[in-house]
């Protein structure tokens, strides 16, 4: 019985020494603060036309990542009638400083990632330029060739970064995202015109 | 020894209540297995509502009995009930044999001869033996035995009670008297809790066991683990479980040796390990689980006091299906329209992105000790650490890290005086005094979902049973609770403008980052709970409860402080500092019929909810990763009622047809609607077969309906698909259909020796592998649920 007894005051210490141990283990350190590391915060497209001329920028930038504001757009000019524009696209956080560009981490696994373009009312038609290490296309370089009538003047211009996405899948290696799959990393569409 | 004799005298007095009758019955109740005497056991005349204690030496008598036939029946903690009938024509002794083994200790649970958590609340046992088909599963799958409970899974490994259409933090989970802190407040965040090491389980729907918590708004889930018989004995089972869906299999042993003395020692252990699971139609990639569990107990009891240390740890790792993680509105769309899931690979053990590690320790020491004509003295502390990963499909170094990394601690004190010298009026008197830190790990490179914090709980509660007549008994209760939250919160400057937050709580910023915002919202709540109830007894076979019951319940820190992008569901969900506590008032009605071949029992319930906080769809945000939903916290008035309908028929030697029919609605008062997420009216009605003289074969045959939800709020919206160029209608609200399973269970026992027994199970789920999604599984947007699971338990007591 004695043994019962020093038992419960055993555990009554340990109770009461709980309720201390609560009161002082409090921390008053701020924590602190994370910085998205695999954000992208900007996606820049640069169509440079093949034989000289103006180069056509185009930039979705988005410096509050997943919060409320919407991406801040901009569109260099327009795109001139039957021409081949050699394509580019780059993918930078902004957040760190100075800014991380994600093209290369993209490259690194260039079987995870595809680029699709698309663009309403042809206005052009894209072309990959580039291949992952298994010869399926990426889509960090392409062609972009316009339109060369007058009866087209706009379209709204998608751009699409899918994670993981079956390559192999019919009209894929196209760039058709119909059967792609995958999750989309990057979804930006821009107003373009065309002369 | 006074004291025993004294509460056995009480006992006595209660029964002195007859008339000028005269005869006696009396006798001693012996265990069966050593011959040793049962102190403490309960006689009990049904048709009289009489009782007697046995004493010291297992004796017992009842006097001033008339002539009659009486059914009476004998039950001890530990041991198996037994009934026997007396014709009663002159004094009569009987010796009594009870058994004890560590299945069959339900057995007083099921015919309701344990004490209840309430009296006049809506209760329902779950046994030992009945957990034992479920020793493969969760705690979220049995739990359905019980009519009006149900499931909001994520998948079907991560599975949550609902109970009376609520879930979440309206639920307490009570483990061995320690209250569940295992980060709750998210719906994919299952109980982590090993099902096997509770001997019996209780639900009680509804806030009325005060004891528990205040803020129990849709009820108690209690799991415990098997009493301690005061005798020598070394007993144990072992369950091992294989199944063809998901590939896999448990493994589960128990041992405990109790000693004469009253010391106690046992322990626990679980492994599961399942592939891929599969609908009819395909895997389900990405779906296995890995699941461990230990626990280990010891403890000393005696009539005038105890003691009890007891630890547990939970390990599982979950794998959740790989097609459910998608980028945005688009890929959402996708998923929907496709009607198959977008990734199937071929089965694999493998468990990779996204999937959930999660480890839960819990200690616990608490001591009682019995005061001389007053009652009894408890004390308790527990401690809880519950550790949480979740791993999301990320790209370059990060690959392999956490995307949530939160550490929650849980200090707990209770103290709980009893006073039960007179057992016609009960008084219960407790405090409760709770630490919890949260601490979301920064090294994810991830913004965090819930932020550091401080949480302080304080509870004292009253409650009282009085009995007023034979027969009917009244508890009432009351309740404070005091909740204090410290937090430390990141926000994007951006959020916290467009939320309005730095007009109402601009004092609250402690650092400007730029981007980001440093907070310390600190809130305090006060609560207030009250039960009153009446429990009354028609006539021998029929009985009625009542209850009302008013709660109040805290927000918590989801519903506060959510802030970001949930991958899994693509949706970003938003969390408000300006959520008050919600209100229920609960009235719940049960009428219980029960006749040797004929039991039925009816449960009505009406819960009005003031501020009842829901997340709903507001909208969408645009970002660089498209568009997505915006899920939102929001409080409304609510009604919630239903009828929860369980019938038990034996219709001919043998055969029983059981039906569990659930019927529940909910409205949102303020929008005028249905609520999201009601479950829709469910009806299991099964065939069983019992024959004892056939090695206790059983078999059963089960039908599961459950019709489609058809009040729902519409939150479908239009989005733009560039892909397409057109808008499309985002459907995620429209419930599946209605749909139906079969299942067949058999089980039969071979007896190796005299203290071992076999027993094999054979069950069939979804015996026609039909293809079914269910409304409230979060996965049905991507995939079918299980196909047809052939599942072969062996079990063996020893």
């Amino acid at each position: 019985m004695m043994k019962t007894m020093k038992t419960i005051k055993f555990l009554t210490i340990v109770a009461i020494a709980g309720l201390t141990f609560n009161s002082c283990s409090s921390d008053d350190d701020a924590p602190v603060p994370v910085n998205e590391e695999e954000v992208i915060t900007t996606v820049i497209a640069s169509f440079t036309p093949q034989g000289g001329g103006t180069t056509v920028t185009l930039t979705s930038q988005d410096l509050d990542g997943d919060g409320p504001d919407a991406p801040i757009q901009a569109v260099s000019g327009p795109f001139v009638s039957g021409t081949v524009y050699n394509g580019s696209v780059q993918f930078l956080n902004e957040l760190e400083t100075p800014a991380e560009d994600i093209t290369e981490e993209i490259e690194e696994e260039d079987d995870e990632h595809q680029v699709f373009f698309s663009v309403t009312g042809g206005v052009g038609t894209f072309a990959y330029t580039d291949s992952d290490a298994d010869g399926n296309p990426l889509g960090l370089a392409f062609t972009f060739t316009t339109d060369d009538t007058a009866a087209v003047l706009n379209g709204i211009m998608t751009i699409t970064l899918r994670h993981e996405p079956n390559k192999s899948a019919a009209g894929v290696s196209d760039g058709d995202i119909t059967n792609a799959g995958g999750e989309t990393d990057v979804e930006v569409s821009f107003d373009v015109t065309k002369n | 020894m006074k004291l025993f004799l004294v509460v056995m005298a009480l006992m006595f007095s209660i029964l002195g209540v007859s008339q000028e009758c005269t005869f006696k019955f009396s006798g001693k109740v012996i265990d069966f297995h050593d011959r040793s005497v049962i102190v403490g056991a309960t006689i009990y005349i049904q048709e009289l509502e009489k009782y007697a204690v046995s004493d010291e030496n297992g004796n017992f008598e009842i006097s001033k009995l008339c002539t009659g036939t009486y059914t009476i029946l004998f039950a001890h903690i530990g041991c198996e009930n037994k009934e026997i009938k007396i014709d009663l024509k002159s004094d009569l002794k009987r010796e009594v044999f009870l058994e004890h083994h560590i299945e069959n200790l339900q057995n007083i649970t099921i015919t309701g001869e344990a004490p209840k958590q309430t009296k006049s609340g809506q209760e329902t046992k779950i046994s030992s033996e009945t957990l034992e088909a479920y020793s493969s599963m969760s705690l979220g799958d049995a739990l359905k035995e019980v009519t009006g409970v149900t499931s909001l899974s994520t998948g079907n490994t991560i599975v949550k009670p609902i109970i009376n259409g609520m879930h979440s933090s309206r639920i307490i989970i009570m483990t061995n008297g320690v209250r569940l802190q295992d980060q709750d407040w998210g719906v994919e965040h299952a109980p982590n809790i090993d099902v096997n090491t509770a001997g019996a389980i209780t639900v009680i729907k509804g806030s009325s066991a005060l004891a528990y918590g205040g803020d129990a708004i849709a009820g108690v889930v209690s799991l415990k683990s098997q009493p301690f018989a005061k005798t020598d004995s070394l007993y144990g089972k072992t369950i091992i479980s294989g199944q063809s869906n998901g590939r896999g299999g448990s493994v589960h042993t128990a041992l405990a040796k109790t000693f004469k003395t009253g010391w106690f020692v046992a322990a626990n252990g679980t492994l599961k390990r399942y592939g891929d699971f599969e609908a009819p139609d395909y895997n389900l990639t990405n779906t296995g689980l890995k699941s461990g569990a230990f626990s280990v107990q010891t403890g000393y009891n005696s009539f005038k006091q105890g003691f009890e240390v007891f630890y547990s740890y939970v390990d599982n790792e979950i794998g959740i299906l790989r097609a459910s993680h998608i980028g945005n509105i688009n890929d959402l769309v996708n998923a929907i329209n496709s009607q198959q899931p977008l990734v199937v690979n071929d089965f694999s053990y493998d468990i990779n992105s996204p999937r959930q590690e999660i480890q839960h320790h819990l200690v616990k020491a608490t001591a009682f000790k019995r005061l001389k004509g007053f009652g009894k003295i408890e004390v308790q502390y527990d401690y809880q650490n519950n550790q949480r990963f979740e791993y999301d499909v990320r790209i370059g170094d990060n690959r392999n890290n956490a995307a949530v990394d939160l550490n929650l601690q849980t200090h707990s004190i209770l103290a709980e005086l009893r006073k039960d010298s007179n057992l016609d009026r009960i008084y219960t008197f407790g405090l409760m005094g709770r630490y919890q830190n949260n601490f979301a790990n920064p090294e994810t490179g991830v913004r965090r979902l819930i932020p550091d914090y401080d949480k302080y709980d304080f509870g004292a509660f009253l409650t009282t049973e009085w009995k007023l007549i034979q027969g009917l008994i009244i508890d009432a209760g009351i309740r404070y609770d005091f909740n204090r939250i410290d937090a430390q919160k990141f926000y994007r400057t951006s959020r916290w403008t467009e939320r309005g937050y730095n007009v109402d709580f601009a004092d609250i910023v402690v650092d400007d980052l730029g981007t980001q915002l440093l907070t310390n919202p600190v809130f305090n709540y006060h609560n207030i709970s009250a039960s009153l109830g009446m429990s009354y007894d028609i006539s021998t076979n029929q009985e009625w409860m009542a209850n009302i019951s008013m709660a109040k319940r805290a927000p918590n820190p989801s519903e506060l402080f959510s802030d970001g992008l949930h991958h899994s569901a693509a949706r970003i969900e938003l969390g408000d500092l300006r959520i008050e506590q919600e209100t229920s008032y609960r009235l719940s009605s049960t009428y219980i019929y029960s006749r040797e071949k004929f039991k039925f029992m009816l449960e009505l319930f009406f819960n009005h909810i003031n501020d009842y906080v829901l997340i709903e769809p507001r909208g969408t945000e645009q970002t660089l990763r498209g568009a997505f939903p915006v899920w939102e916290y929001r409080q409304t008035n609510a009604n919630l009622y239903g009828a929860d309908i369980t019938t038990n028929y034996n219709f001919y030697k043998g055969f029983n047809l059981i039906n569990k029919t659930a019927f529940i609605k909910g409205y949102d008062l303020d929008a005028n609607t249905a609520l999201i997420d009601v479950p829709a009216i469910r009806t299991t009605n099964s065939v069983n077969y019992t024959n004892s003289e056939w090695n206790n074969f059983s078999s059963a045959l089960t039908s599961e309906l459950v019709f489609r939800q058809n009040e729902f709020p519409d939150n479908n919206f239009e989005q733009y698909i560039a892909a397409r160029d057109e808008f499309v209608l985002v459907d995620v609200s429209t419930p599946p259909p209605a749909y139906h399973l079969l299942n067949w269970s058999n089980e039969i026992q071979f007896s190796l020796s005299p203290k071992t027994d076999l027993t094999l199970n054979l069950s069939v789920n979804n015996i026609l592998n039909t293809n079914y999604r269910d409304y409230l599984n979060r996965l049905r947007y991507f995939a079918d649920d299980l196909g047809r699971n052939i599942i072969l338990q062996v079990k063996i007591n020893y």
